[in-house]
């Protein structure tokens, strides 16, 4: 029993362990790493991908994959700033907007997915082209926002510890973190979630609702995606088709270097969160560092994806090993059993 | 007419090359009737020169990525990464032939680093070098294609700028200009590199079991190990030879713009390959493949992207019709769809 609990949460703890060994190298190399505005500021410039990794979170578990979170992100600022700027509406009702347009363009590609049996990849590549397309169809410039709400969102600091601050983009994320987490361990939607994911035709004959369930997973992801959105135009205070280009990269990679198993049915929304911390104390170091260049970042991030894929891959493997295990432990067990009814 | 051209390019090429064919010579109507001067090719300094011969030239990158991609879908894998490999070949080329412009008495003169073939063989066989990196997390390590690429995908455009250390080199080396903008008899020279390529692949993959086996893989793979197919290094060399015609691609996409960027060569590549391959008729979930049916593919998003252009609409808009293919033709290919649309009304007519 401890060694199962072992190997289940292992990824999770190889993770965090390597977030805090990352962050300890910093401290150890640059003076003021440590400051605790450092550690927020992981939290404050990287709170959008923390919304959207989590959505990607739930696709990936249920054993999907949405390429089209970074455009409809595109899009969300596009719209918010189109319809802030050019038509002046209610910043309210902009933010309503927006999130039943990604909710809406999820949830169709969640039915295509399900009801003609369609792969995610093409479903949510078309996804791509058309968001990003709408992008460009609203605007082919930068909107810049100037709308008060916004920039005053944008702008507010909540005061820390330490002469610290954090943005209200991190209290979004922190709660979008809390309510996934309750969302994925602690419901029956979560639990199907897995389910689908772990073995999507066992599901079917458990007799779970598995078509509702892919399709509200791709509606979450939509929704989380158009959130993701929202955080993003606060942070960059604009509008523009070429925001967040390689976003569901990002994304992926934060899921995956977070524990969550590509394969799906195996996942830890707070192992994404670390995954995304990850991601960010990589830019981070490699900020402090000076001379090292921006697209360093890129090729650590392909270096920790390769390591933690390889890593899923021993995991599996090695479960492929225990249930090879099982049955020849379990042979001998009849044996003497069906001795016992013909003693001769 | 149109029940004989059919017909006859039914039993040309068997239907599935049809359905593309027809789109593109739909997208192609439509240019003869509100395109002026579509079809319009003069000789001009001893070359073809029009639109049509634009598209043939422009797609040349394309094609050349879809082949090596149809035979990737045909083995129910995928490869994203072939647009990092346009960007890192691209970037090893211009970083060999060197970026200087160097006047003597003021004249400029051509000047490589290494000479130009060693320059091209070494930037096609560092992108073979990177498909066996995929190929051999495919087939050795056993992840799934798309991780595997997606990998590569992160770390190729950081390579790529490492290569040419984060800035865009721009060549001077004349001679190099003939790959992506040069003309041989009279017709674009990337033309030629995508027939020779498509005729090694057509040769060794219909003249040979090769092709089969590739198949086979692509639909059972189970099956075909225990009939003896060799999966794994199969894997291997079809993940190699996507990455190669990605690299042969690379060296037109950065003599055509006579400069080499990191960031921006070869972007969406991936994307607009996979459109092509499914154009032409491949599934996703692999098995069989169209290797005719990918290059016409390729031009009909080539001929979309040009017409789009031609007629005066911003061309950022591509991507919205672009979606719109993408989902008409993964509705076609959806058997569930089919059995609604064509079912009932075979139903019906029975």
């Amino acid at each position: 029993m401890f060694g199962k609990f072992n190997v289940k949460y292992l990824s999770l703890v190889v993770t965090i362990g390597l977030f805090l060994l990352m962050y300890g190298l910093g401290a150890k190399l640059y003076t003021g790493f440590l400051s605790p505005q450092v550690f927020l500021n992981l939290f404050i410039d990287n709170a959008f991908l923390g919304v959207t990794a989590i959505g990607m979170t739930f696709v990936i578990i249920s054993g999907g994959i949405d390429l089209s979170v970074g455009c409809v992100i595109a899009l969300t600022t596009m719209i918010s700033a189109h319809c802030l700027e050019v038509s002046h509406w209610n910043p309210a009702l902009v933010i309503l907007l927006v999130l039943l347009v990604g909710s809406a363009l999820g949830f169709a590609m969640g039915c295509l997915i399900h009801f003609f049996k369609l792969p995610p990849f093409i479903v949510t590549l078309a996804g791509y082209f058309l968001a990003r397309g709408l992008c460009y169809v609203i605007s082919i410039d930068t909107i810049p926002i100037t709308n008060s709400f916004y920039t005053k969102v944008s702008q507010y600091r909540i005061p820390m510890p330490g002469h610290s601050f954090i943005s209200i983009n991190v209290i979004i994320m922190l709660v979008v973190v809390l309510a996934a987490i309750y969302l994925a361990h602690y419901t029956k939607f979560g639990r199907t979630v897995y389910a689908i994911g772990g073995n999507e035709q066992s599901a079917i004959l458990m007799g779970l609702p598995v078509g509702r369930t892919k399709i509200l997973v791709y509606t979450l992801n939509g929704f989380l995606s158009a959130l993701a959105g929202v955080v993003f135009t606060i942070y960059m205070l604009s509008g523009y088709g070429l925001h967040a280009v390689g976003m569901e990269m990002d994304a992926i990679a934060a899921a995956v270097i977070g524990g969550t198993l590509l394969s799906g049915g195996v996942g830890y929304v707070f192992g994404t969160l670390f995954g995304v911390l990850i991601l960010g104390t990589i830019q981070t170091l490699i900020e402090f560092q000076g001379t090292l260049s921006s697209w360093w970042t890129k090729i650590v991030i392909g270096v920790l994806l390769f390591l933690f894929c390889l890593l899923q891959r021993l995991f599996e493997t090695g479960k492929g090993l225990k249930i090879k295990a099982k049955p020849a432990e379990a042979k001998p067990d009849p044996e003497p059993g069906a001795l016992q009814p013909h003693p001769r | 007419m149109a029940r004989f051209l059919s017909t006859f390019f039914r039993k040309l090429t068997g239907t599935k090359l049809f359905w593309p064919l027809l789109a593109l010579a739909l997208l192609l109507l439509f240019n003869l009737v509100f395109t002026k001067g579509f079809f319009h090719i003069q000789i001009k300094d001893g070359h073809l020169y029009g639109s049509l011969i634009d598209v043939l030239n422009r797609a040349a990158p394309l094609m050349l990525i879809s082949i090596g991609l149809t035979l990737v879908i045909a083995t129910s894998g995928i490869d994203i990464s072939v647009g990092a490999v346009v960007a890192i070949s691209g970037a090893l080329v211009a970083m060999l032939i060197g970026g200087n412009l160097v006047l003597k008495d003021g004249v400029q003169t051509y000047v490589t680093l290494v000479p130009m073939s060693v320059a091209i063989v070494a930037a096609v066989l560092v992108s073979g070098v990177f498909g066996l990196w995929n190929g051999f997390l495919v087939s050795r390590v056993g992840m799934q294609p798309i991780v595997a690429t997606l990998i590569l995908i992160t770390a190729g455009r950081g390579v790529a700028q490492l290569i040419t250390s984060g800035q865009i080199i721009t060549i001077y080396y004349k001679p190099y200009f003939f790959v992506g903008n040069g003309f041989l008899l009279g017709i674009p020279f990337s033309l030629y590199m995508v027939l020779a390529v498509l005729l090694f692949t057509l040769l060794l993959t219909r003249r040979t079991a090769l092709g089969l086996f590739i198949e086979s893989i692509g639909i059972n793979p189970r099956a075909s190990r225990m009939t003896g197919i060799n999966a794994k290094n199969l894997l291997l060399l079809v993940y190699t030879f996507s990455a190669i015609c990605a690299g042969i691609a690379g060296l037109i996409v950065c003599s055509n713009v006579k400069s080499a960027d990191g960031n921006n060569a070869g972007l969406y590549f991936e994307l607009d390959a996979i459109l092509a391959v499914v154009l032409g008729g491949t599934s996703m979930t692999g098995g069989k493949f169209y290797l005719l049916g990918s290059v016409v593919g390729a031009l009909i998003i080539q001929a979309l992207t040009t017409t789009i252009y031609s007629i005066g609409v911003p061309p950022e808009i591509t991507l919205v019709v672009k979606a719109v293919v993408v989902f008409l033709v993964m509705m076609f290919q959806s058997s569930t769809f089919r059995g609604i649309v064509f079912g009932r009304s075979g139903k019906q007519v029975a």
